[in-house]
């Protein structure tokens, strides 16, 4: 009766961690171009990033699911080069999830960098920092807060997401069925207890997660204003 | 002698630095000039953080800066620390650490100044341990100034470092500017817009106008030349002038001071016998009489002067400015009437009053 499978919660902490590790490593310098640029295009790159807060994620999910596809332009270069398209894939998850959690990494980071500003980078810079050396020693950790609210930002949100893993994904066992999707299921058969394990367990996990944020926020010695 | 010799124009939508100067690299060279004449850009076009885009720049023979060649060296990789307006000091770094920051990024075949040289010269023993956001602004400031120290720099450039500061706090920290001065043998270009820095610290004065170059030359002359009414448009012009405390006259409270013309008297000093001390004599602090003069005067501090320069006499203008000599130079305001009365002329022989002698560090306010 309580044979609640788990594969699917290892799945959906397996995809939140690797997507937010690459939306770490997209987001960063993304947002360092956004909160340091003076192109005209960062007012459209920022319209763009900001578009999965607004799109219904099937919509994202319809488009993801053709452009990944065998059929796609990024689906047929990856079956051309490893024999597979992206779509009902890991990999092909945690584009779609990178992508749908994208605002939640790069506004936090990219509110941080403009609040730093260019004052404390000139004054590494006069204290012979270079460039790469300047964010990695004074950037980045005034912008201490900014990366906690993203990388806290960008797991929950993932793990939280629905529509367009169902779209890209599918929902293979093991492979896409991820938990939010797999409480779907459980609900779809009437298999309540098992629903409510999942759901209480994922509440009172982005509960703790949230808190954690927010002690730690309060706590950081960093007040960059 | 090693000279900075520096060629620049900006453009800016409502501005531009033109400037095509040498300042000797010694000593604390002033940038002065009213707010928006381009001070702050000149210095961070110095610093390589606007590049002009047919500029030079060198120190001594280091080329920074020769854009016919497309050189361009960036502030990180130029021996030049920048104290900037603000602190701006790394708050997640311990004091200790904001001032190592600049050091341990030195080559150590570079590095000429210690910490324990800047911890003492400052006075941040007591702050190393501390977070910046605990400091006052002066503790701040002065842990600002001993980070770019560390760095050994060539050239050391301020920009107005006292401007958020109190009046006790700046006596401070320009002593201790003095003190770095004279101590590293650092030449500092130092931005300011308040004429009682220019006095104190200015060994060179670099006058800007409009984001041009209006003069540049010894404090002390610079301060005495005719035409320095058109460029500071201010009272307080007057020569500068350096002396020592030469006599205490217990009895009347007076100082005597010596300077390589004379003597002035002035109120009691509380200073040693043989200390330098900087005065200024306002220009209109000072009156000439063609002759000695005859009838008993209340004026403590009567000099025999020479007349070296009429200032350009304009119509609308009831004054005009005398250059006077008194072994330096001494700046005189008179009207135009008194000018047609003793029918001054270059090389005329008078006596100046100096009605008042303008210590330096009074003048903070």
């Amino acid at each position: 009766m309580l044979d609640v499978d788990l594969g699917p919660l290892w799945l959906t902490l397996r995809l939140a961690g690797v997507t937010v590790v690459v939306l770490l490593i997209i987001g960063t310098p993304l947002a360092w171009w956004l909160a340091h640029t003076r192109s005209r295009a960062r007012t459209v790159v920022e319209a763009v990033v900001a578009m999965p807060l607004v799109l219904p994620p099937t919509v994202l999910g319809f488009y993801l699911l053709i452009v990944l596809g065998p059929h796609g332009w990024i689906g047929s270069a990856s079956q051309a080069v490893t024999g597979s398209a992206l779509s009902f894939t890991f990999t092909g998850l945690v584009i779609a999830s990178a992508l749908y959690s994208l605002p939640f990494v790069v506004q936090p980071l990219h509110g941080a960098f403009e609040s730093i500003g260019r004052k404390p980078l000139e004054a590494a810079w006069s204290l012979r920092a270079s460039k790469l050396d300047t964010f990695l020693t004074i950037a980045s950790p005034m912008a201490s807060r900014g990366y906690l609210t993203a990388i806290v930002l960008g797991f929950a949100h993932t793990l939280g997401e629905f529509g367009v893993v169902l779209m890209v994904g599918g929902n293979i066992p093991g492979r896409t069925k991820v938990l939010s999707i797999a409480i779907y299921d459980h609900v779809e058969v009437l298999e309540y207890t098992q629903a409510h394990m999942l759901s209480a367990g994922l509440l009172l996990f982005s509960f703790l997660v949230l808190l954690m944020v927010y002690t730690i926020n309060r706590r950081l010695p960093i007040h960059v204003s | 002698m090693n000279e900075l010799t520096a060629r620049f124009d900006v453009v800016f939508p409502t501005f531009r630095l033109q400037v095509k100067a040498s300042v000797p690299s010694e000593g604390i060279t002033v940038v002065f000039g009213p707010s928006g004449c381009g001070k702050t850009t000149l210095l961070r076009c110095l610093a390589g953080l606007i590049r002009s885009p047919t500029g030079f720049l060198a120190l001594g023979e280091h080329v920074w800066q020769d854009e016919t060649k497309g050189l361009f060296l960036p502030l990180s990789q130029r021996p030049v620390g920048y104290v900037f307006q603000e602190p701006r000091l790394f708050p997640h770094l311990s004091v200790r650490s904001n001032l190592l920051y600049g050091w341990t990024r030195t080559p150590a075949s570079e590095r000429r100044i210690s910490l324990d040289q800047v911890v003492a010269i400052l006075g941040l023993d007591s702050l190393l341990q501390r977070r910046p956001t605990h400091l006052s602004g002066g503790e701040q400031q002065r842990v600002a100034i001993g980070r770019a120290l560390l760095t050994s720099p060539r050239l050391l450039l301020m920009d107005e470092p006292l401007s958020s500061l109190d009046a006790q706090r700046k006596r401070e920290i320009i002593s201790f500017i003095q003190r770095l001065d004279r101590e590293f043998r650092i030449p500092i270009i130092y931005v300011s817009h308040a004429l009682h820095e220019v006095v104190q610290l200015a060994k060179t004065l670099l006058l800007l106008k409009e984001g041009s170059l209006a003069t540049i030359g010894p404090l002390g002359e610079v301060f005495s030349e005719v035409g320095i009414r058109r460029v500071i448009s201010d009272s307080h012009i007057g020569a500068v002038i350096d002396t020592h405390v030469a006599d205490h006259d217990v009895e009347f409270g007076l100082t005597t001071l010596a300077f390589p013309g004379g003597k002035l008297s002035v109120p009691h000093q509380n200073y040693s016998i043989g200390e330098s001390l900087r005065v200024q004599i306002l220009a209109r602090d000072v009156s000439l009489v063609a002759s000695p003069p005859a009838f008993q005067t209340s004026v403590l501090n009567v000099l025999e002067a020479t007349v070296m320069e009429i200032g350009p006499i304009e119509s609308d203008q009831p004054f005009v400015d005398i250059k006077l000599d008194i072994g330096c130079p001494l700046l005189a305001t008179i009207t135009r009437k008194s000018l047609a009365t003793l029918n001054l002329h270059p090389g005329q022989k008078v006596h100046a009053q100096i009605k008042a002698v303008a210590l330096t560090h009074d003048s903070l306010d």
